[in-house]
């Protein structure tokens, strides 16, 4: 199958930015001692805020800093570079292919997610159990979903970054809407503080976006805090969103590629 | 309108024998674009890219397809590989129109953009080609037998583990090339695709295209600014300006159908006045050497006859015209009033 040779061509080409994950893992290994100890702090004045003891809280900052590259929290991932193949016209050569458009990416985009929570999110995770403690499970089973949870969440992450790299077909520049976009997710996935913490409505309706899919989910299920069904509404959640953004991204995608004058040569 | 055959129809067998791969009938491309027209307001226009589009290719050709910048060469290419729409007329490419099934016409098709790699950038040459056997389901005895071709013509064997971007421009062509026909594609779609290359890696590409051409019958549409591509490689040639075909035949029809004249340079005993000298005039005087340009249709022998008896005479040679003239002379040419 073609898309696993896109997966994993993916993967190795990731695999030889070496100086660029050892300076990945410094930059996370760092921010993750920064945040720790402001939530020390915040959780040392309000304990249980947001229904989370203090060792909740610290795995929470650790697994965001281990997400980081492989769930793009922040901006682009590998989409940065299917914008500039709009923007420059390149693209043409993507659409020549026997292939879907949407599904290459998604392949691509897969790999460089598995490389990177591998690369970027195991040390960062390794230095912050070594030094705090955290509430990491001890059983298989929960590692299994936490682990499902967070490709459900690539996925949604990947589904808004492709429609955000799509709008490129009709803006001339896409890079003030991938800042937008970018911000967005860094606050609405839960990096900045956890969902839950956020009172009344506001934090409700935070739940819900699917900003939430690409982070709040994957880090409760980790920290138990999604016990009986909430497990499964959470994974229902997630695919529910990505289901619905994939398919927007295709409807997207259909539309770009049939009124859109290819920019350039 | 103009003419759509100036040069008197096509070259190689357009007969009934051959079938047609290739049909393009009266096609159309309109792109509708907004302009300021003060300061808020915004004007649609509309911009017909193609106009009118009419040629047939048969299998097995190798035909030129050439024209300024903006004639509409890209575009032609565009909707013959399905990525754009054409707002009117027909279109086939082995008998499937492009736009709706562009998928499947993908896997029989092969493109090469010069400016363009379809190649993975960070990884070794020899992973681009493994991608394509999967994406095309090449089969493995078909897939190896093409690479190994591919490998021994285009001197690919050093490169295959490099990474792409450690290339040289005429060595990632060559990688370009191949990866285009590893699944044997029965259309290939070439564009500029000497372009920036030096002489030697010229001369490597258009070897390799010719042999492919002899040997697989794959038919082969080359769009280029180098005229040399042309002349080396095509039989054929197709020239659009404005959206319409301005000339379709061969490359003699062209430089008759460009008007073009051929240059006798004699080099005299000594210096002389310019000649003169029946049907011919003199455009250049250079000490004992002298340029004499004449109708492109007429004999030189005359001519020759001619000046030996009047004048010293110690050497001539004799100059086609410049098919670069003939074409620039047609594009200017071709800008004359047209019906919109």
């Amino acid at each position: 199958m073609w898309c696993v040779a896109v997966a994993a061509g993916s993967f190795r080409r990731y695999a030889t930015y070496r100086v660029a994950t050892v300076a990945g893992v410094f930059t996370n290994t760092v921010f993750g001692f920064i945040v720790a100890y402001a939530y020390l702090a915040l959780w040392a004045e309000r304990p249980h805020l947001g229904g989370y003891d203090r060792a909740q809280a610290l795995t929470f900052v650790w697994i965001a800093q281990a997400l980081l590259a492989a769930s793009a929290l922040m901006s682009g991932g590998g989409l940065d570079e299917l914008q500039e193949r709009i923007r420059t016209g390149d693209v043409a050569v993507d659409l020549y292919r026997p292939a879907d458009l949407q599904l290459w990416w998604l392949a691509a985009d897969l790999g460089r997610a598995a490389l990177q929570l591998i690369g970027r999110g195991v040390v960062p995770l390794t230095v912050g159990a070594l030094v705090f403690p955290l509430a990491l499970p001890g059983d298989a089973a929960t590692w299994g979903w936490f682990l499902l949870s967070v490709l459900l969440g690539v996925v949604v992450s990947f589904a808004l970054r492709y429609l955000v790299a799509l709008a490129s077909f009709w803006l001339l520049d896409g890079s003030g809407l991938s800042l937008i976009s970018g911000l967005a997710c860094m606050f609405f996935s839960g990096m900045v503080l956890p969902l839950r913490v956020f009172p009344g409505g506001f934090g409700e309706v935070a739940q819900l976006l699917p900003w939430a899919a690409i982070l709040q989910v994957p880090a409760d299920v980790l920290v138990g805090a999604r016990g009986g069904d909430g497990l499964v509404r959470g994974l229902v959640f997630q695919a529910a969103w990505g289901a619905a953004l994939l398919a927007l991204g295709r409807l997207a995608q259909s539309a770009a590629t049939r009124k859109v004058v290819v920019q350039g040569g | 309108m103009r003419t759509e055959t100036a040069g008197g129809g096509t070259v190689a067998g357009d007969g009934a024998a051959a079938e047609p791969l290739i049909e393009v009938d009266g096609v159309e491309k309109v792109f509708s674009v907004r302009r300021r027209a003060g300061r808020l307001r915004r004007v649609r226009q509309e911009v017909r890219a193609v106009d009118g589009l009419t040629f047939r290719v048969p299998r097995g050709e190798m035909v030129g397809y050439i024209g300024p910048n903006g004639a509409g060469k890209s575009t032609t290419v565009k909707m013959l590989t399905g990525i754009l729409t054409p707002s009117g007329g027909r279109l086939r490419v082995a008998g499937i129109d492009p736009a709706r099934e562009r998928t499947r016409l993908a896997r029989r098709i092969g493109v090469v953009f010069g400016q363009r790699t379809t190649l993975w950038w960070d990884l070794p040459l020899k992973d681009s080609y493994e991608l394509v056997r999967r994406m095309y389901r090449v089969p493995d005895p078909v897939y190896r037998a093409n690479l190994d071709r591919c490998v021994e013509l285009l001197d690919l064997a050093p490169l295959l583990a490099v990474p792409v971007r450690q290339l040289s421009l005429g060595q990632r062509m060559r990688g370009d090339i191949a990866a285009a026909l590893l699944h044997d594609p029965e259309v290939l779609y070439l564009d500029e695709p000497t372009i920036g290359l030096d002489v030697v890696s010229k001369a490597k590409v258009r070897q390799f295209l010719r042999e492919v051409n002899a040997e697989r019958g794959t038919t082969v549409l080359l769009t280029t600014h180098d005229l040399t591509d042309i002349e080396q490689l095509c039989r054929r040639v197709m020239v659009i300006d404005h959206g319409r075909l301005v000339h379709d035949g061969g490359l003699d029809a062209l430089r008759a159908a460009g008007e073009g004249e051929r240059t006798l340079v004699v080099d005299l005993e000594r210096e002389l006045p310019p000649l003169e000298v029946p049907g011919a005039r003199t455009v250049r005087v250079e000490g004992p050497r002298q340029w004499l340009a004449f109708p492109a249709g007429r004999s030189a022998a005359p001519l020759v006859t001619a000046i030996a008896e009047r004048y010293p005479l110690v050497d001539l040679s004799l100059r086609e015209p410049d098919i670069e003239e003939v074409i620039a002379r047609l594009y200017a040419g071709a800008h004359g009033p047209a019906p919109r």
